[in-house]
């Protein structure tokens, strides 16, 4: 059976494919996502965190021998200890400033860290094996499907629904709402919000260091690994409205599966077509699909 | 009338000034702009490394010439982008005295440096770039392609694929000027030596996941998968294809063009047994090996790729052809490069043809097993070298109109 002349079995395949490379998107636009809503923060940095997240994974197994799953742990911790400091010494005197402020300063440690890292490694990057339990894979008939890859999805869409469940349904999301809207009302509760906003920033590192550790094993741990992907990531940000922690795992999971068909379609347009997607959806809705105009 | 008078004044001292230096060389140093991907994709491949390799070429000429001349190396990151590598070259042209453009990796970029280069009369040292239209049909009186070619590793890798049973191909194309010549020249190779062409897929450049195209590639039932692409694209296939099971499942990568730095990258597990085209390996004799030590010690460790290696050999006969011509006029230097036989520790005796091209021997060589590797850089064994003769394009075959 075919639809316009490509056999199902290799669209099943493929639309697989488009899932997997989404769950990177959601998982890093959810990052983005979760900054930008609770701190204003379009935090350009967040492609340089995800390489970094990579790379700790890469420097616990050589340098230390520690493994994956240990790094899928503390990665993150270092890495959004990292974000930390940033958002201490630096992101914090901006909060009042122009949207451009934040975007230019994050910016400029993005290239920073790449150069550093380039600098240190260079640009062909470093391999990472796929832990032992997660080699081999599973023949689904129309396509062989790797262990490590179904494990991302899986992995990725629990990450991505806890998220939302906690900043959305839990009390503690309830404060980090608040804070955001009326910071010193929340504060005059007894809340520390500068605290509140410095760990939440630190999450949202966090997050796209484990999408760096989750990717390690599929890609090279490279340098620019990071930069390749952060444009597509803020495209799909901005179509599912920024802020919107529904709307980024949604889209980025649609977007991945429309990237896998246009890659059977069109190869030639794979890397145009979510920015077409995302120029449609401005017209449309210049909030984007899940956000809400303010 | 006054300001008229000055700038006649000026211009004579300036002159004058020149004619001490040297009799024909403009401002009296010759500037070597070094021009590549000093960050992106390939700036292990070229990079900063190309830089080391053309000041050792300096070197060496400066030990052996009687000319005296004041040579200058410069360097810049055209970031893999023809304009940004045009704009560059402009301005180094134009405002600061740049004689000749080394390197530049990166086929549409080179294109552009190409057509440049002629329209200011300058020379161009290819050493990086790829597509075998540098010296067919945008072949220039002003640009030598050193190092390699898509025709080259076609014919050396395509050939000796499809010779031992590998006759049907389905190819991952990047999506520009380099990966459309090489795919062009190998399946020329393909269809000429017996063997057929399944299909095709051009993925953007530069990729990231290639597990879809590889995808396609499985379902088309090839034997052989063509990777028409280089650097990280060609490292980054490599990985997810043996992920998916593609090399387990019956069917052959051929990566049309590796470079050595791909297969450190790779490490030797996944990337044992490839075999593929290059004109230079540093473990290759015992001049090889001295000058790469030379290299190492200056490029932290690392051993130099054949295109940094070309580099060296490009820049060094340009030199010479600069003090037998004693003029920096880059018509006129190209113009000698083509009449004096080349020879260095690199690349042994060769000549530059008429078309631009740099004639030398090429080997196919095989990636090492774990096992047989004595050391971090010991990865490559060579199987077959190509005679000079047989390794580039016959001269008639490229339609380049500077050969009558």
């Amino acid at each position: 059976m075919e639809i316009f002349g490509v056999p199902t079995q290799v669209l099943f395949g493929q639309l697989l494919i488009g899932l997997i490379n989404g769950s990177f998107y959601a998982l890093l636009s959810l990052g983005l996502a979760v900054i930008f809503g609770l701190l204003n923060i379009i935090n350009f940095t967040h492609g340089a965190q995800y390489m970094m997240g990579a790379f700790v994974a890469y420097l616990l197994l050589n340098k230390l021998g520690i493994g994956y799953w240990w790094s899928l742990l503390i990665a993150p911790i270092i890495v959004g200890a990292t974000g930390v400091i940033i958002e201490r010494t630096m992101l914090q005197r901006l909060y009042k400033l122009d949207h451009l402020y934040g975007l230019l300063l994050t910016f400029g440690i993005a290239l920073i860290i790449q150069g550093l890292f380039r600098n240190e490694y260079g640009s062909s990057g470093q391999p990472y094996r796929v832990p032992a339990e997660l080699t081999g894979g599973t023949n689904l008939g129309f396509m062989f499907l790797p262990n490590y890859r179904a494990w991302v999805v899986v992995a990725s869409l629990i990450v991505c629904l806890a998220t939302w469940f906690v900043i959305e349904r839990t009390k503690l999301g309830a404060y980090l709402r608040a804070a955001t809207e009326n910071p010193s009302l929340v504060q005059a509760f007894g809340i520390n919000v500068p605290r509140m906003i410095t760990l939440t920033y630190g999450f949202g590192v966090g997050l796209a260091a484990l999408a760096g550790v989750m990717a390690a094993p599929i890609y090279q741990v490279s340098p620019q690994m990071g930069s390749d992907l952060i444009i597509v990531v803020f495209a799909v940000v901005v179509i599912g409205g920024m802020g919107s922690i529904m709307g980024s795992i949604v889209t980025g999971f649609g977007l991945g599966l429309i990237e896998g068909l246009t890659k059977v379609f069109y190869p030639e347009a794979s890397n145009t077509v979510i920015f077409v997607i995302m120029a449609i959806v401005l017209l449309l809705r210049p909030a984007g699909l899940f956000g809400t105009q303010k | 009338m006054k300001r008229k008078l000055t700038s006649v004044l000026v211009g004579a001292a300036l002159a004058a000034m020149a004619g001490a230096a040297s009799a024909q060389i403009s401002d009296g140093v010759v500037k070597i702009g070094v021009l590549n991907d000093m960050s992106g994709l390939y700036a292990d491949i070229a990079g900063p490394g190309s830089v080391v390799a053309a000041k050792l070429a300096v070197e060496d000429f400066q030990k052996t010439s009687k000319a005296g001349l004041k040579i200058e190396i410069v360097s810049a990151d055209h970031q893999n982008k023809p304009d940004v590598g045009s704009t560059v070259a402009r301005q180094w042209y134009d405002t600061q005295q740049v004689d000749a453009i080394a390197d530049v990796p990166t086929s549409s970029v080179a294109l552009a440096i190409s057509q440049v280069t002629r329209d200011k009369g300058k020379a161009f040292l290819n050493s990086g770039a790829a597509t075998s239209d540098l010296t067919g049909k945008a072949c220039s009186p002003n640009t030598v392609h050193w190092t390699y070619d898509t025709w080259m590793l076609a014919n050396g890798t395509g050939a000796a694929i499809v010779k031992t049973g590998g006759d049907s191909w389905f190819f991952l194309t990047a999506d520009y000027a380099f990966g459309h010549a090489l795919e062009r020249d190998t399946e020329a190779v393909v269809l000429k030596n017996g063997g057929k062409v399944l299909g095709k897929v051009r993925h953007p450049f530069p990729g990231q996941d290639f597990s879809s195209f590889l995808l396609q590639a499985q379902a088309s039932k090839a034997k052989i998968i063509g990777l028409a692409n280089a650097g990280g694209d060609t490292i980054n296939s490599i990985k997810q294809a043996a992920e998916f099971g593609i090399v387990a499942g019956g069917q052959n990568l051929a990566g049309m063009l590796m470079f050595l730095t791909d297969v450190k990258a790779l490490g030797l597990q996944t990337s044992q047994g490839l075999i593929f085209t290059t004109s230079f390996y540093w473990d290759r004799d015992d001049a090889s090996r001295a000058w790469s030590k030379r290299f190492m010690d200056q490029h932290g460790g690392k051993p130099p790729t054949m295109v940094q290696a070309g580099v060296y050999g490009a820049v060094l006969h340009y030199l010479k052809a600069v003090e037998a011509a004693n003029t920096d006029d880059g018509t006129k230097v190209v113009a000698k490069m083509k009449e004096l036989p080349t020879d260095d520790p690199l690349f042994g005796k060769g000549t530059v043809r008429a078309d631009g091209r740099k004639i030398h021997p090429a080997y196919l060589v095989e990636v090492k097993k774990p096992a047989e590797s004595k050391g971090p850089w010991d990865l490559l064994k060579i199987r077959t070298t190509i005679p000079a003769d047989q390794a580039f394009r016959p001269l008639a075959d490229g339609g380049c109109p500077l050969v009558k």
